[in-house]
């Protein structure tokens, strides 16, 4: 049974481990959270996101956070990737089996997934 | 949107851009199967001139587009099930806030499934860790009620630990899921 006493447990644990998010390598993702995001199925995707970055331990590397409408609703949902040192990569029309794939190739492997991206989108 | 809890999670997020510090949303069932839900805040609130045209398509504060679809398609949503959609807003200093208050009845066709609320609750909060939350699900029909108050989190993890840290969220999830698995005993 789930109880607030094990909130105590949790930030005794999260005490031990410091996190350094900023600084060298850091990677920024960033889902579009608004009422065109959501109703295109954004939350899962924010969600296999956030899953990801735990199952592969990337936390200390990686920060997932949502924002408003990025203003190309048509291509929700719209996901953004920042680097540092590198150029922002936009993937669009995502789903919970792509947002893995990026997942695995891009945030552990460090290798764009090129065709879910905008400029791929835009030419079929 | 296919599930009222993504509709949740938009109008919600309506209450954290009005620099709301707290927001409550509160769904209660009754025996006949009459499902309300409240989403409350002590926002900025809305003058009386925009929350006439607040259900308005093709009114928005936005800047990016000239729609705006999230409070039109609530109402939407509860009206086809033969429901009430209400909205009360005040920006009188010290009092300010708004009140969205949609009623389902959760017997018609046209009424939506609920989805995953879950995922909205936790995709609210760790959305916006430093504003507070108040979650509440009463269920009469098959006596449940599930109850999640970002306060009390706070109270005991302290200003060390934001609640969208991921250990957070996936406790605030397995928490919530766990109280929606025990029907009976709440």
């Amino acid at each position: 049974m789930k109880s607030l006493a094990e909130l105590a447990a949790i930030k005794a644990k999260m005490q031990d481990k410091v996190v350094i998010r900023e600084g060298e390598g850091a990677i920024r993702v960033v889902v579009g959270m608004a009422t065109c995001g959501i109703a295109a199925g954004a939350r899962p995707v924010l969600s296999t996101f956030v899953e990801g970055v735990a199952n592969n331990n990337l936390t200390s590397k990686v920060t997932v956070t949502q924002t408003g409408c990025i203003g190309i609703c048509q291509y929700e949902p719209v996901v953004e990737i920042f680097e540092d040192g590198k150029e922002k990569v936009t993937y669009v029309k995502l789903d919970a089996d792509k947002a893995k794939r990026i997942v695995e190739e891009h945030l552990v492997g460090g290798k764009v997934v090129n065709e879910y991206t905008i400029g791929e989108y835009k030419k079929i | 949107m296919k599930e009222l809890s993504l509709h949740i999670l938009d109008v919600a997020k309506n209450s954290v851009k009005a620099g709301a510090s707290l927001t409550e949303i509160s769904i209660s069932t009754d025996t006949d199967g009459l499902m309300t839900v409240s989403i409350t805040d002590n926002g900025c609130g809305m003058t009386d001139e925009v929350l006439k045209r607040v259900t308005d398509p093709f009114y928005t504060t936005r800047t990016t587009r000239k729609v705006g679809l999230g409070l039109p398609l609530w109402r939407l949503a509860a009206e086809q099930t033969g429901g009430s959609f209400h909205i009360e807003s005040s920006t009188e200093e010290g009092r300010s806030g708004t009140c969205v208050t949609a009623v389902f009845d959760t017997k018609s066709i046209d009424c939506m499934p609920m989805g995953d609320i879950v995922s909205t609750v936790v995709t609210l909060i760790s959305g916006s860790p430093d504003k507070d939350f108040v979650f509440s699900d009463n269920d009469e029909r098959n006596k449940r009620s599930v109850y999640l108050d970002t306060r009390q989190m706070r109270e005991i993890l302290g200003d060390g630990v934001s609640l969208d840290a991921l250990e957070i969220q996936m406790w605030m999830s397995e928490y919530l899921c766990e109280q929606y698995e025990n029907k009976t005993e709440n």
